[in-house]
């Protein structure tokens, strides 16, 4: 595989979260607006590249029996240096997100490329393969997000509108459920155009 | 999966893992030791911030130097914050919190004037819903109990018979809010 198709398999035919269905947790959990999603996005989008560069260094050196142990060791250290970083600079996206940044850990997504790419490729194309996932997995977060806000809050990115000051917004879409019923469509839109 | 790596003695096992965890805790202590101060700044900063919107300008003090603790009926105390210029107190700040928001606690931030009216509230910190509990941190809300004194102004949402408008599909998290500003006012009446 090329670098670029390595980087570019994670945005469209690869996308995580429309595609894969990993890491639903914090994907169906922060979307609520368009900013919590780009802001979880970005957190596991570093986390990513970061731990798969080192568990594609260290490879060599681990028993096959201790492996999963040691990949998680690795991750949870990354998203423990988010999680302080974004507390030190970025605390009012940090608040907001909450509980989801130490659960970076047990996203699927993160463990899922560590033993299905980064354990057998090189540093580089690891590397590649977590910014592509990293940047599949915003952009899909950002989209929910974006819907769920438009929909729900009738803003985007925090900007509302004069003329939706005082209009009824569809409250369900900021609910649990709303996030379901988005992805599902967005899923079949996925799906669709994919065919296409 | 054809294994490259080490063979999966006990002893490999042991040492990988102990070096992997061994350098991974002592890269996090350095990163705890690069951010802990800028965490509590960031902490001061925001706690300050939310005096400055909830007391009255124009004093010449630090409230957050001259802060005491009010004793609560209920046991425990609030800490609070004076404003005062020369020996006058113009308004005081009082943290207060409620344990019945939506979900966790909630902190607020409530100015007082001397006579008890409330100045200003700030919603320090809370976890409710986004989008729908949130929007107790809008002004829409707050506004409503700027310049009003709970003595006449009675701290229920109208729901419960008091004077506060509800956010619509928030009425715990409106209620938090008003039990939260009662339990400062009667902190403040007993100083």
């Amino acid at each position: 595989m090329t670098n670029l198709q390595n980087l570019a398999k994670g945005i469209i035919k690869e996308n995580p979260v429309f595609v894969l269905l990993l890491g639903m947790c914090p994907t169906l959990g922060v979307t609520t607006s368009a900013i919590n999603g780009m802001g979880m996005g970005l957190a596991t989008l570093f986390v990513l590249a970061l731990s798969n560069v080192v568990i594609s260094l260290i490879k060599n050196l681990i028993p096959d029996k201790v492996r999963i142990p040691c990949f998680i060791v690795v991750i949870a250290s990354f998203v423990t240096i988010v999680d302080l970083s974004m507390n030190a600079y970025l605390q009012a996206l940090h608040a907001q997100l909450g509980l989801f940044i130490p659960l970076i850990v047990v996203n699927c997504i993160i463990l899922g490329r560590a033993e299905a790419f980064a354990s057998k490729s090189g540093v580089f194309s690891s590397l590649l393969d977590g910014i592509g996932m990293g940047i599949g997995f915003t952009v899909a977060l950002v989209i929910l997000g974006g819907v769920r806000e438009i929909l729900g809050s009738g803003s985007f990115f925090g900007i509302k509108p004069a003329f939706m000051e005082n209009a009824d917004t569809l409250l369900l879409f900021v609910m649990p459920p709303g996030a379901f019923l988005v992805l599902g469509y967005l899923v079949g839109l996925v799906n669709k155009l994919k065919k296409a | 999966m054809k294994n490259k790596g080490l063979q999966s003695t006990f002893f490999n096992m042991v040492i990988v893992l102990f070096s992997v965890a061994l350098v991974s805790s002592a890269s996090l202590g350095f990163v705890y030791n690069l951010t802990k101060d800028k965490i509590a700044q960031a902490k001061a900063a925001k706690q300050l911030k939310a005096i400055e919107e909830v007391i009255l300008p124009g004093y010449d003090n630090s409230p957050a130097d001259d802060a005491y603790d009010l004793a609560m009926a209920e046991g425990g105390e609030l800490e609070c914050f004076p404003a005062k210029l020369g020996d006058e107190v113009k308004s005081i700040a009082v943290k207060t919190f409620t344990k019945n928001a939506f979900s966790g606690e909630m902190w607020l931030m409530v100015g007082f004037l001397p006579d008890g009216t409330i100045n200003k509230i700030s919603i320090v910190d809370q976890k409710e819903t986004p989008g729908l509990g949130t929007k107790v941190t809008e002004n829409k809300f707050k506004s409503q109990f700027a310049g009003k004194n709970p003595g006449v102004f009675r701290l229920k949402v109208k729901k419960d018979g008091g004077d506060v408008d509800a956010i619509t599909a928030a009425t715990v998290s409106s209620r938090a809010v008003c039990d939260a500003v009662e339990r400062a006012y009667k902190a403040f009446l007993n100083r």
